[in-house]
């Protein structure tokens, strides 16, 4: 069996809880597998040294995991990192790391994955529209999609060794622009709610950001909200053009489920629906639909779901 | 005086329905067109041009009917296009190693494409062809500014972040807040006109191969309701059966 190496997912300078994942993956992809930790704070480590099926972590300290630094990050990577099947996060910073890993190792990077089947890999292709198997030979470095495989539990005892690990640093950053609104992102979000054109006007977003604000959920737009509202900023586009999402909950309002659309949210575990039109192409792939105006349903909803919180 | 390259692909539509014949996607009758984040990497690469000189070179591989890809480039205002002519499936390694030797061999500078491509979505081009060619990438950028030194406005941990990026590189492209140009009259007659330059070149072996392309697994019909009192029972329904609140 190949060995195994998952490169941790850090978010906010804490292990994201993917990294579980990634581990269940690679324990299908190989054998001994080993996690490395790249941060500039060792102890960020703990929270995963009981991992089941974890051999080895190998925290590689270095004040260059400070800020994303595509060909800094990969030198300092792959100068401690053994070699094997190399498995990632598919987060977007995550598959630029996996496709410059790759190729400084001069191998092929499978992306996105949703399935492994032995050495056969499953992803969406064509936006999710279809699904395409690729089979791997020797070492590859893949990318696994988030909440599709279980988090490896506790029940592990993995041996820990620290490298301070060193890159050059090839970008320089100028300037932090914090991000305009507060609230999460899609990218990073386990429950979406999205509005589309549906919603009359951006300002009715407010409706969806308070239900947001009771879930802790991020807020979406459809293409035909961004394009048609300036207010929609395209960070919140979910679809082909914008972001391809994959949360626990999407929650589709006013959006009618154009095929654009639908590729960045169709694999979403569940899906609630709410549109006035009966007809609309979205409840064919919701879980729950209600067939309602956005008026008549959102406060219903608002008061359920804050009376269960 | 910059060297640009841009790299181009095309794919199909993307408000096109995908068919499965056998155990692939057929193509053979949808429409194909420029990958959507290619169009904005030829825009921001015209705009580095026009911003510090030098000339952009549009790229593809793929067979002879790729080239309208090409052709689309030419006619908003590319100076050359060329094709690299390779019509079979290549793992990532496999392109990467052809478009990094020419990219080696013509001496450009910066390379732009976009963030991924819409077939593929894979998005491991650009940071992947930087890296065989040991130079600077920035991926997903939403803005640029080649004046005074070039930098790029890009996601980074919580926010966005300009970026100064030193040449050579390897810049992949969101779609941000910059309007693509449209071609007139003119440039589609001389990109009509245009030789497209097609090159060779050599496969090394793949290591990864498609097995099969299918659909994906049909939905189990979900449960409809009709007006918005029934908000409260998919609220409970969340909670109960899905577990998720």
């Amino acid at each position: 069996m190949i060995n195994t190496i998952v490169i941790a997912e850090l978010n906010k300078g804490i292990i994201h809880s993917t990294t579980r994942e990634l581990v269940t993956a690679a324990q299908m992809l190989g054998s001994s597998c080993t996690v490395i930790v790249p941060c500039t704070d060792s102890s960020v480590s703990d929270s995963i040294v009981s991992t089941s099926g974890v051999e080895k972590i190998i925290v590689a300290k270095s004040q260059i995991f400070e800020n994303y630094d595509a060909s800094g990050w990969a030198s300092a990577i792959d100068s401690v990192t053994p070699q094997g099947i190399i498995i990632t996060s598919a987060s977007p910073q995550s598959k630029d790391l996996a496709a410059r890993l790759a190729a400084r190792r001069k191998i092929s990077v499978v992306q996105d994955v949703v399935a492994i089947d032995g050495a056969n890999l499953t992803s969406p292709v064509y936006s999710g529209k279809a699904m395409q198997t690729v089979s791997m030979s020797g070492n590859t470095v893949v990318s696994i999609r988030q909440n599709v495989f279980d988090a490896s539990p506790d029940g592990g005892s993995a041996e820990l060794s620290i490298i301070d690990a060193s890159g050059n640093v090839a970008t320089a950053v100028k300037e932090l622009i914090s991000r305009a609104s507060a609230r999460l992102d899609v990218s990073e979000a386990n429950i979406i709610i999205s509005g589309g054109r549906g919603m009359g006007s951006p300002d009715n977003f407010t409706h969806l950001e308070q239900i947001a604000d009771t879930l802790g959920a991020a807020v979406g737009a459809s293409r035909a909200a961004v394009d048609t509202w300036d207010d929609i900023p395209h960070s919140m586009q979910v679809g082909q053009t914008g972001k391809t999402v994959n949360p626990n909950l999407y929650i589709a309002v006013g959006i009618s489920g154009a095929i654009q659309h639908l590729a960045g949210m169709r694999s979403s575990k569940y899906i609630v629906a709410i549109n006035k039109d009966p007809d609309a192409p979205i409840f064919q792939h919701a879980d729950y639909g209600i067939v309602a105006t956005w008026e008549e349903a959102l406060p219903v909803l608002q008061s359920s779901l804050s009376a269960m919180m | 005086m910059t060297k640009i390259a841009v790299l181009v692909k095309q794919v199909p539509d993307t408000n096109s329905k995908i068919v499965i014949s056998g155990d692939s996607v057929d193509l053979s009758s949808v429409k194909m067109v420029m990958s959507p984040y290619d169009e904005f990497a030829v825009e921001n690469a015209l705009r580095h041009k026009e911003s510090v000189g030098g000339t952009v070179t549009a790229i593809t591989v793929g067979g002879p009917g790729a080239e309208k890809v090409l052709k689309d480039a030419k006619a908003i205002g590319v100076d050359e296009i060329i094709r690299i002519d390779c019509d079979s499936y290549l793992d990532s390694n496999a392109l990467q190693s052809i478009l990094s030797s020419m990219i080696a061999e013509e001496g450009f500078e910066l390379v732009y494409c976009g963030k991924s491509a819409a077939d593929t979505g894979a998005g491991s081009t650009g940071p992947g062809l930087a890296e065989h060619l040991g130079w600077a990438s920035v991926s997903n950028i939403i803005d640029s500014n080649s004046e005074g030194g070039f930098t790029v406005v890009a996601p980074l941990n919580d926010g966005n972040a300009v970026i100064e990026v030193p040449l050579p590189a390897v810049i992949t492209c969101d779609k941000g807040n910059t309007k693509v140009r449209k071609p007139n009259v003119k440039g589609i007659m001389q990109a009509k006109r245009a030789q497209v330059d097609v090159r060779g070149c050599e496969i090394p072996t793949p290591s990864v191969s498609v097995v099969n392309q299918s659909l994906p697994p049909a939905k189990p019909e979900g449960k409809k309701y009709e007006g918005g009192q029934s908000a409260s029972e998919v609220a409970r329904l969340l909670r109960d059966e899905a577990n998720i609140i």
